[in-house]
């Protein structure tokens, strides 16, 4: 009897595998911190990433806009957070009622960034929103003065840890053997929060919401002629997207208990909207595998392409960081040129794509 | 006063490089109506190489026209076969394509140049070497009224030969006629004769050509030259050639020297003109901080890469067509 046959026509088929993926998924960060917690600490800022993609992908995957400066968003969240839960004000406010504040100073970005460029489309737009991403990272660097909002260069530092209950995120936990560390109660927080997050895209996608964005997306003369409230949908998707990159950004901030501009510069939203790119525009699966791909090949490459240097040449010639870059930026170019709807790439997407022009 | 006309002076200075920049994008954009993420990095390279050639040459003793010249000379061509290599690679198989496609390959081809410069020329700032002895030309009698050096003076005279020369190109030649006939309509292009392919080819050369020269200038006017440094000067001459009204080359002078005037005011002057300290004596707290610095304002010269982008964000959402410009934003 053939396993595999049976298990795919198994009526409760659907749900073994899902079982199979949350129990694996659980056990992940036990495994990981066998080959040591740096492996955690990658895979909670790859599930970051994964949560950023997923919100670039509602502006660009869903609803077609290109946006270059989306981790502006990020960076907005995360300095929310760092203002309301540091020493910075000496303000302690709990992260449950930062967070969703995070999530509306972003989505409030959103619609300021959206509003005034809602009239432009493909590259003119990219070209704005990455200018965007630049001045609201030129401010946080600048704004130490007169009056010191964002500490300047420095960042902030020492920015509370989340806690849920008593338990404080930033400290190692007893449960009887098993010492659970900081780092893997963040990795089921975010976890947490990724299924959340895949749920709500899941159902946008699928909603009236997401199909006005798909329709603008495919034409947007077309799609008002259909009745279809262009303004308010591109602006919604805007403040979506804006949204689930601040709350990614407050996450950020928590886990790292410190931030600075450097951590929100233009190669950072590049790098999500690789991810974006290279998973496949709009399919949320494809996204994920995109941002997951991009997060730990680069790790891989530190580090093995130092020790190959080493062993090759005698010493490190070229840095790990420049091979990531390069290959970023020519997956980019391969991608588009060979499959320019990525690697799961969505039905839709992929038929307008093989569009001919008009 | 004299701060003022010093003011104008580096803007003018600053603002014709942007325009000679500026007409790489503009130039391509009115043909292929893209937009050549790429072309900053192609400046960089060109400053760059120039450099390098400049560093090799210094030790020489010959006189710095020349070793600025030969610098020149080797980046022009570097540039030129950098600007076709990234039609090829990247804009050409896709020309056909949906507008995000060569977007996307055009940023990742900028992030390669930019990446390959890095392990080429390292990650460190290069110093230009001190090969040209700096003279001033006072407009008024005492030393300390405002002056405008050589280096300025050759800047502004070779941009502005070399947006002659542009223009006698594209109005005054055969190859100036096919790319005025492809930008209209490239397929009736090719059925008058014309190799719309070559066309396009030469455009993205002859901007990577501007854009070497650009890069040399401006790498000699700040002395400096970095990897990174495509970018933001990219973004400021594409910002100048919107600005003018993007496709017009006239309106890419325009736009460039009105940028670099903007910058430049604006770094000089908008510091006062939001100086804070007025209000100590309304507001706790402004008066320690004051007391400690009375030049205490909300934005200062630190934000004087910000005000390109506000121009292009203003020019986008109220006048998309440009200063100048006959093409929509709407329509890319």
């Amino acid at each position: 009897m053939n396993l595999a046959a049976t298990l795919r026509t198994h009526p409760h088929a659907r749900w073994i595998g899902l079982a199979l993926i949350a129990v694996s998924l659980i056990a992940l960060p036990f495994v990981l911190a066998m080959a040591g917690t740096a492996w955690v600490r990658i895979t909670n800022l790859a599930i970051l990433f994964v949560l950023l993609s997923l919100g670039l992908n509602i502006v660009v995957g869903f609803a077609g806009l290109l946006d270059l400066g989306y981790i502006a968003f990020y960076g907005v969240g995360a300095y929310v957070y760092a203002l309301l839960a540091s020493p910075h004000f000496g303000l302690h406010l709990p992260w449950w009622m930062i967070l969703p504040i995070g999530a509306a100073v972003a989505c409030l970005f959103g619609v300021m960034l959206g509003a005034p460029t809602l009239k432009l489309r493909g590259d003119y737009l990219a070209i704005v929103t990455l200018g965007f991403g630049e001045i609201i990272r030129i401010f946080l660097n600048n704004l130490s003065e007169p009056f010191n909002l964002t500490n300047g260069p420095k960042g902030i530092a020492t920015i509370d840890s989340i806690k849920v209950m008593g338990l404080d995120f930033a400290n190692t936990t007893k449960l009887g053997d098993l010492a659970i560390s900081g780092t893997i109660k963040y990795y089921y927080f975010l976890l947490a929060v990724l299924v959340v997050v895949i749920v709500v895209n899941l159902r946008l996608q699928d909603s009236r919401i997401g199909r006005a964005w798909e329709a603008i997306r495919e034409d947007e003369m077309a799609a008002r002629a259909m009745g279809i409230n262009t303004t308010r949908m591109k602006l919604l998707a805007f403040a979506m997207g804006a949204s689930f990159g601040g709350v990614a950004g407050g996450m950020f901030s928590a886990i790292q208990g410190f931030i600075s501009p450097e951590s929100f510069i233009l190669t950072e939203s590049v790098m999500v909207l690789a991810m974006v790119v290279l998973g496949g525009m709009g399919n949320i699966w494809g996204v994920i595998l995109g941002a997951v791909l991009l997060s730990f090949v680069p790790e891989i490459l530190r580090y093995t392409v130092t020790p190959l240097q080493q062993w090759m040449f005698g010493r490190s010639i070229v840095d790990p960081e420049v091979i990531r870059m390069l290959l970023f930026g020519l997956a980019m170019v391969v991608m588009m040129l060979v499959r320019p709807a990525g690697l799961l790439p969505s039905a839709v997407r992929k038929r307008e794509l093989a569009r001919e022009p008009e | 006063m004299d701060t003022f006309l010093q003011q104008i002076v580096n803007g003018l200075t600053v603002g014709s490089v942007y325009a000679v920049v500026a007409l790489g994008y503009t130039m391509v954009y009115g043909i292929v109506q893209l937009i050549n993420f790429a072309h900053g990095e192609v400046v960089m390279i060109g400053c760059m190489v120039a450099f390098s050639v400049i560093l090799a040459l210094a030790p020489t003793g010959l006189p710095p026209f020349i070793i600025v010249g030969a610098g020149i000379a080797v980046a022009v061509p570097a540039c030129m076969v950098v600007g076709y290599a990234v039609e090829r690679v990247a804009y050409r198989p896709l020309r056909n394509a949906p507008r995000l496609a060569p977007l996307i390959t055009a940023i990742g081809i900028s992030i390669v140049l930019q990446h390959l410069a890095l392990l080429v020329w390292s990650r460190n700032f290069i110093a230009f070497p001190q090969i040209i002895e700096l003279k001033l030309f006072h407009f008024g009698s005492s030393d300390t009224s405002a002056s405008i050096s050589n280096i300025q003076v050759a800047i502004i005279l070779t941009s502005v030969a070399m947006m002659a020369g542009l223009l006698w190109l594209v109005y005054r030649t055969r190859l100036g006629i096919a790319m005025r006939a492809t930008s209209q309509n490239p397929q009736v292009a090719g059925l008058m004769g014309i190799d719309v392919n070559r066309v396009i080819s030469s455009t993205f050369v002859i901007g990577a050509g501007l854009g070497a020269v650009a890069g040399a200038m401006v790498g000699t006017y700040y002395g400096i030259a970095h990897y990174q440094m495509g970018f933001l000067l990219g973004l400021k001459a594409f910002s100048a050639a919107v600005l003018g009204g993007i496709g017009n080359l006239g309106g890419a002078v325009l736009g460039g020297i009105l940028m670099g005037l903007i910058e430049s005011l604006g770094a000089g002057y908008v510091g006062d003109f939001t100086n804070v300290c007025f209000l100590d004596k309304f507001l706790p707290g402004f008066g320690e901080v004051c007391a400690a610095s009375p030049e205490s304002s909300l934005f200062g010269s630190n934000y004087k890469d910000v005000y390109a982008f506000i121009v292009l964000i203003l020019v986008l959402v109220f006048r998309p067509s440009g200063l100048l410009g006959e093409r929509v934003g709407d329509r890319a």
